[in-house]
């Protein structure tokens, strides 16, 4: 008996009437795997400085995120501490051991701050995004130990800090990043784009944020 | 859940939904929200349109060369870590999520929400091997405890009032307070969090469905607004991919294109909440993350649509736009198709799935507006590819014999067009003749399937032909 693997490579060309043998379709194969052509890409996007972080600004508040920013790493800790005390929420953040994080003075501010994964049982979690997409206002966020991936789900609050050398205009330019960061055709085991809090409109079409993710999403931008 | 067809009964099904109040009163949702907001979404980028082209052509090319880029794609995910297993058919996709289950000893999976798993109905199956599978998108989540299937395939639940899912809370969750109060909708939500983070907590596997598959990374993508989804494929050990062939694209640039056609079409949304990129299992130094990585590759009857009319329905993305359009769905919801896909991608996929002979119906059901096709992000023909089945149907002596008869008695007179013109002459004159007085029939010989639901209008002046002639002959002097 034949492997179902076999059997549906087999079908397959069967059905478009080629042997997969054929040297001009692996060609033209590796050739787009490898060159990976940039189709249309919006022209929104393609600004840079100023323009380009008002316009990331503006999408993440059209998503219902939050955003705001501070001028270099060591204010971070009292924009979080500003942020939960302005939603009334306590003084705890649960983070990764981004080397970022390490060198910020969170001892300055009242935050009770501890380190890991999140499993489920933590109300505000602090993350470091590896860069942003001004076209959608979306985080661009790596796993790994630095910035485990369930701060990015199972805390109620999700404070994502981005700095603003690394905002890009485009998905594309975002992948650059990436594939200059683990080399081309290589990533990280979960890259997560996230474009505002979570939501549902599973009942009535009504939009109610905090679905199973963070019902709040804020946005703090280093270095504008 | 059930995956046995009721669309042999859709004509039944229809004129149950059409009564149904509850179901019209929900279905108003679909009308009112969809539409406007894709629009919208559409406008404020004005690449919009090219985009769509890109779409089509990045999927059409994958399809002529799917057999290479489905083994670049296996050996990047080998790589990675992960495992590859191939499934001829339905059943053999429920095998091996049951094989790779009990290699866990699993005794509850959470689910994503997939669309596949719908169409192996692979939860009976698990249920039925003593595996309690648990759906965690809140839609999914509703029409589980209901025992029914999705009436829409980014909307499980839109055919649903916040009234019965509080009803079906209250039912199913009894260790709650009962008087507790269910009035918001929001606090169905919350409700619904508080049960279903148990759930993902305590879960042994995780099954999601792709959005796409990337050749170029072995990378497996899920789009989601909710975080179910992540949840769902980051808490459990194994996290096992359930796909389908058609879903590889070349690379991640040409993923960057179809998503900005995706959630605009689908929600209006510029982008879904979270659009989530895996590769593999945990890496060494991860702290979190599935420790297995299984992907499944479904074929199910796709691998022999290529190379045919029917090839093109292989780019579809499954956003939903068609049926959000569609006046046939809008009148009968989705749930009338008797299958798991409904709306115009359904009537034109069930039929290739479950047979013509069963799904005959569906591609009956249209009103061929057009509005599926000038929606579409991947530029599917719908209505051809309809007509094409109705073609089939026709071929193939499915077609009943009223209405073969009733076309036959037309092809006679259209081949005839001298004869066509002063029949229907005759018939036009006769009926504005007999229905002077009112302006409308209650009631016509031949067309009750009509006059049942509403009103025929009487014809005003001459036939189209004739008014067409008129017009061209005014338009020459």
């Amino acid at each position: 008996m034949t492997s179902a693997r076999d059997d549906i490579l087999s079908n397959i060309r069967r059905s478009l009437g080629v042997t997969g043998a054929e040297r001009t379709r692996q060609g033209i194969v590796d050739e787009r795997i490898d060159r990976a052509p940039r189709g249309v890409i919006p022209k929104r996007g393609q600004v840079s400085g100023r323009e380009r972080l008002d316009l990331f600004r503006a999408q993440v508040e059209g998503a219902l995120a939050t955003i705001t920013e501070v001028a270099s790493p060591d204010e971070v800790p009292a924009a979080v501490a500003e942020f939960l005390r302005g939603h009334n929420l306590p003084a705890t953040i649960r983070r990764g051991d981004d080397p970022r994080f390490a060198a910020m003075p969170w001892a300055e501010t009242a935050l009770e701050v501890s380190q890991g994964v999140s499993e489920g049982r933590d109300l505000n979690a602090v993350s470091h995004a590896f860069g942003g997409v001004a076209e959608t206002g979306t985080l661009v966020m790596v796993s790994g130990p630095e910035n485990p991936s369930t701060l990015n789900f199972l805390p109620d609050n999700h404070i994502v800090v981005v700095e603003a050398k690394d905002l890009q205009g485009d998905y594309e330019s975002a992948w650059a990043k990436v594939r200059r960061a683990y080399g081309k055709g290589e990533m990280p085991r979960t890259v997560n784009f996230i474009t505002g809090p979570s939501r549902s409109g599973d009942i009535e079409q009504t939009l109610l944020l905090g679905a199973h993710g963070p019902r709040r999403l804020h946005v703090i931008v280093v270095g504008g | 859940m059930t995956a046995h067809p009721t669309s042999p009964q859709f004509k039944e099904n229809a004129a149950r939904a059409l009564a149904d109040t509850q179901l019209q009163r929900a279905l108003g949702n679909v009308r009112s929200g969809f539409i406007d907001k894709r629009q919208a979404a559409a406008d404020r980028l004005p690449e919009f349109e090219e985009l769509r082209d890109q779409a089509r052509d990045i999927k059409n090319h994958t399809l002529q060369h799917l057999d290479l880029y489905i083994e670049r794609y296996e050996a990047k995910v080998k790589a990675a870590g992960g495992h590859v297993h191939f499934a001829r058919t339905a059943e053999e996709a429920r095998a091996l999520v049951l094989q790779i289950c009990r290699d866990q000893g699993a005794r509850t999976v959470t689910k994503g929400k997939s669309m596949i798993t719908e169409e192996i109905g692979l939860n009976a199956h698990l249920e039925g091997a003593g595996i309690t599978p648990v759906e965690t998108d809140l839609g999914e989540y509703i029409i589980q405890l209901r025992g029914e299937m999705p009436s829409h395939i980014i909307a499980p639940a839109v055919h649903l009032n916040a009234t019965q899912v509080e009803e079906d809370f209250r039912r199913v969750h009894t260790h709650l307070d009962a008087e507790r109060d269910l009035s918001e909708p929001v606090q169905l939500l919350t409700e619904a969090r508080a049960v279903l983070r148990q759930r993902f907590l305590a879960a042994d596997v995780g099954i999601t469905g792709a959005n796409f598959l990337v050749a170029e990374t072995g990378t497996s993508i899920i789009v989601t607004n909710e975080g179910n989804g992540d949840l769902t494929q980051i808490l459990p050990k194994t996290h096992i991919v359930l796909a389908s062939i058609e879903k590889l694209v070349p690379t991640l640039e040409d993923v960057s294109q179809i998503l900005r056609v995706l959630a605009r079409s689908a929600t209006g949304q510029e982008l879904s909440v979270y659009t989530t990129f895996s590769t593999g299992p945990r890496r060494e130094a991860d702290l979190d993350g599935p420790e297995n990585y299984h992907v499944i590759l479904l074929d199910n009857g796709r691998s022999s649509m290529l190379g045919t009319s029917f090839e093109e329905m292989l780019r579809c993305i499954r956003c939903g736009a068609c049926m959000n359009h569609c006046p046939v769905y809008h009148a009968v919801g989705g749930h009338a198709y008797g299958w798991v896909y409904p709306g115009p991608m359904g009537a034109v996929l069930t039929p290739t799935l479950i047979g013509v002979d069963k799904a005959g119906h569906l591609p009956n059901a249209s009103t061929f507006c057009g509005r599926c096709e000038s929606v579409c992000p991947v530029r599917i023909p719908l209505p051809k590819l309809m007509r094409h089945w109705r073609e089939r149907e026709f071929e193939r002596h499915l077609t009943p014999a009223t209405v073969r008869s009733g076309l036959k008695t037309w092809a006679f007179f259209a081949k005839r067009p001298g004869l066509y013109r002063l029949a229907t002459r005759i018939g036009m004159g006769a009926l504005a003749l007999a229905g002077r007085a009112k302006g409308r029939f209650a009631w016509l010989p031949f067309a009750d399937g009509w006059t049942k639901h509403r009103d025929f209008p009487v014809p005003q002046g001459g036939t189209f032909q004739a008014r067409w002639a008129q017009e061209r002959a005014k338009r020459a002097a």
